[in-house]
């Protein structure tokens, strides 16, 4: 043990909790299962049926094993693959955290070089910014009349804050050696907004990117929830309603799991920008 | 009246004092450099040094008074007036390469990529740094190398003034020779105008031609302009044998240690000021008095 690595030791130990966990969960649930004879009233209320219906992870495992082996069939409205669902998920999430960078990048540059755009615009910023993204959905749904549009506008409007936020921030810190070597040097503002305040920033900005597209993924799973149809949100929120409660197990696995992808992509782009002074 | 390269006409510069009032940090201070000169600045911290520096660089502008380059008066940053910033001001996510390849390519804008990289590379080879070094990023250098590559990077540019604020400030006395002998190995090269701020009384007297000291703020003033009678090439272990050497220095440190005081504080009442030249030279009176002419063509220093 002494002499492996820490990396080695941390995995060997993950892997154990897991198997511990994983094992706790499936003998309490075998044993709930065997040891419980239900009451008449029980089977007629139904209710027997529903508690047994809490799957062991075995269940889950041969769920997932089905449903990534075939993840993109289509078989109607109401049941298509999870490869399906999740990028639709992803395709929402990545149309409004695109059009959010659009948007709080030069905005965030505009308010972080100027002290008098800073002042005006921070008043709608504070009072915008806590509004939970979803309190917005009825009016997109009424202003937009598209429920897909609708979801793109919750999640455009949710990550734009932190990226908006961290750009003006991170432009504002700039440091003024930088920019005078940028005057020095006659570059004009266009130039030396690209050549060196986004390099410096940078590290700020995709901060502020990655918090947002943590932020997105959080919020599609409710934004689909309530607008339905398609979407890992509307696939869970569907196979609770079809009591298929290893599907909504499974399909909060693959959230996590995409949204651990989405964050480590966005990890690796703040690695690539980052500069040590 | 005669024409300086870069003249600097009574130039003021006041600054609120946070207390209501303002600092008037020097008042109508005149004074001029001639092209191709290395001066040095000299006076205590906070006397106003780097904001005649800045003014010279165009990056702020003055309460009153102008300064003019060759007859034009400055206004903003130019391309021609070339500045290494104290804490070397390199961009740290660029290489050392990359950061001198960024003035070039300011400066030349019509250049080839490899014309670009051909005269960064020669830039750095003359600052001593070749090889892999150079595309290394500005945190995996040493202090000494960095400081060479904001040198490079400004001397690359080939302005006409270059403007040095404590470049050698935060380097060891070893690294710091190194530097100040490339350093005059490259002005003699180029034929640059040098005005350099410095704390360093024998670095100033190796490397300049003339050094103005400043008195204490505020009211701070340029207050001498003491010419080094000392001939060049200089060797830094060499000049110390020199008969004017130390009379020069014992000059600059009776300026630093007393007069900067007693001077300090005295208002221009309206008149511009010059500083007083002063000239020591011991040799003059010397059994050889034939006059040496000053060498117009500086040779580098081989130490
Ligand atoms: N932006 C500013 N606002 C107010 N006061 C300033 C400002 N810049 C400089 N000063 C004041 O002007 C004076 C001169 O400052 P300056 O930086 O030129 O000194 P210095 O001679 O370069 O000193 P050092 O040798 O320590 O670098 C100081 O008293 C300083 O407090
Ligand atoms: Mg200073």
């Amino acid at each position: 043990m002494q002499s492996l690595s820490i990396n080695k030791r941390a995995a060997i130990l993950s892997f154990v909790l897991l198997i511990v966990f994983l094992g706790a969960w499936e003998i309490s649930i075998t044993r709930q299962v065997l040891g419980e004879a239900l009451t008449e009233y029980e089977i007629l209320m139904g209710l027997g049926q529903q508690r047994s219906a809490i799957p062991p992870p075995s269940d889950v495992m041969v769920k997932a094993w089905e449903q990534l082996s075939n993840p993109f069939y289509d078989a109607g409205p109401n049941d298509k693959g999870i490869g399906i669902q999740l990028a639709y998920s992803i395709s929402r999430v990545l149309s409004g955290f695109g059009l959010a960078v659009l948007v709080a990048i030069p905005l965030g540059f505009l308010i972080g070089m100027s002290p008098v755009a800073y002042k005006a615009l921070n008043p709608f910023i504070q009072v915008l910014r806590p509004i939970s993204p979803l309190a917005w959905m009825p009016l997109a749904l009424f202003i937009i009349q598209d429920a897909n549009s609708s979801a793109i506008f919750v999640i455009f409007i949710c990550s734009v804050w932190p990226m908006l936020l961290n750009t003006a921030f991170g432009v504002a810190g700039v440091r003024a050696d930088w920019v005078n070597v940028a005057r020095t040097h006659e570059l004009g503002s266009l130039r030396t907004a690209f050549t060196v305040i986004l390099p410096a920033a940078a590290p700020t900005i995709l901060t502020g990117m990655r918090i947002s597209i943590g932020i997105a993924w959080l919020v599609i799973v409710a934004a689909e929830m309530l607008v339905g149809g398609t979407g890992i949100g509307y696939y869970v929120w569907n196979e609770w309603n079809n009591l298929d409660l290893t599907s909504v197990i499974f399909s909060i696995l693959m959230i996590g799991v995409v949204g651990m992808l989405l964050d480590a992509v966005f990890a690796t782009l703040q690695r690539a920008v980052t500069y040590a002074e | 009246m005669h024409k300086h390269f870069l003249s600097i006409e009574r130039l003021t510069q006041t600054f609120p004092d946070g207390a209501g009032g303002t600092l008037t940090v020097f008042e109508n201070a005149s004074f001029g450099i001639e092209k191709g000169e290395f001066v040095c600045i000299l006076g205590h911290s906070g006397c106003g040094k780097s904001t005649i520096m800045n003014v010279l660089a165009g990056l702020s502008d003055p309460t009153s008074g102008v300064v003019k380059m060759d007859g034009v008066a400055v206004s903003g940053p130019s391309l021609d007036r070339g500045v290494v910033f104290q804490n070397y001001s390199l961009l740290p996510w660029l290489s050392a390469l990359k950061n001198v390849t960024f003035g070039v390519k300011a400066r030349y804008r019509d250049w080839s990529r490899e014309q670009v990289l051909e005269h960064a590379t020669k830039y750095l080879a003359m600052v001593g740094l070749e090889g892999d070094v150079i595309h290394r990023k500005p945190s995996q250098l040493s202090g000494g190398m960095r400081q060479r590559v904001s040198i490079a990077r400004a001397f690359a540019n080939q302005p006409k003034l270059l403007l040095l604020d404590e470049p050698f400030g935060a380097l060891d006395a070893l690294t710091r020779g190194t530097i100040q002998e490339e350093l005059l190995k490259v002005w003699s090269k180029t034929e640059q105008t040098v005005f350099m701020i410095t704390h360093d009384i024998d670095e100033a007297i190796l490397l300049a031609d003339r050094i103005l000291l400043m008195t204490n703020g505020p009211f701070a003033r340029v207050a001498e302009s003491v010419e080094i009678t000392i001939p060049r090439p200089r060797i830094r272990t060499e000049i110390v044998n020199h008969p004017n050497y130390y009379a020069i220095r014992n000059h600059l440190v009776q300026f630093l240690g007393k007069r900067s005081k007693e001077l300090a504080g005295q208002r221009s009442e309206g008149e511009s000021q010059s500083p007083e030249t002063v000239r020591i030279d011991l040799t003059e009176n010397a059994p050889d008095p034939e006059p040496k002419p000053r060498p117009t063509h500086l040779q580098a220093v081989n130490g």
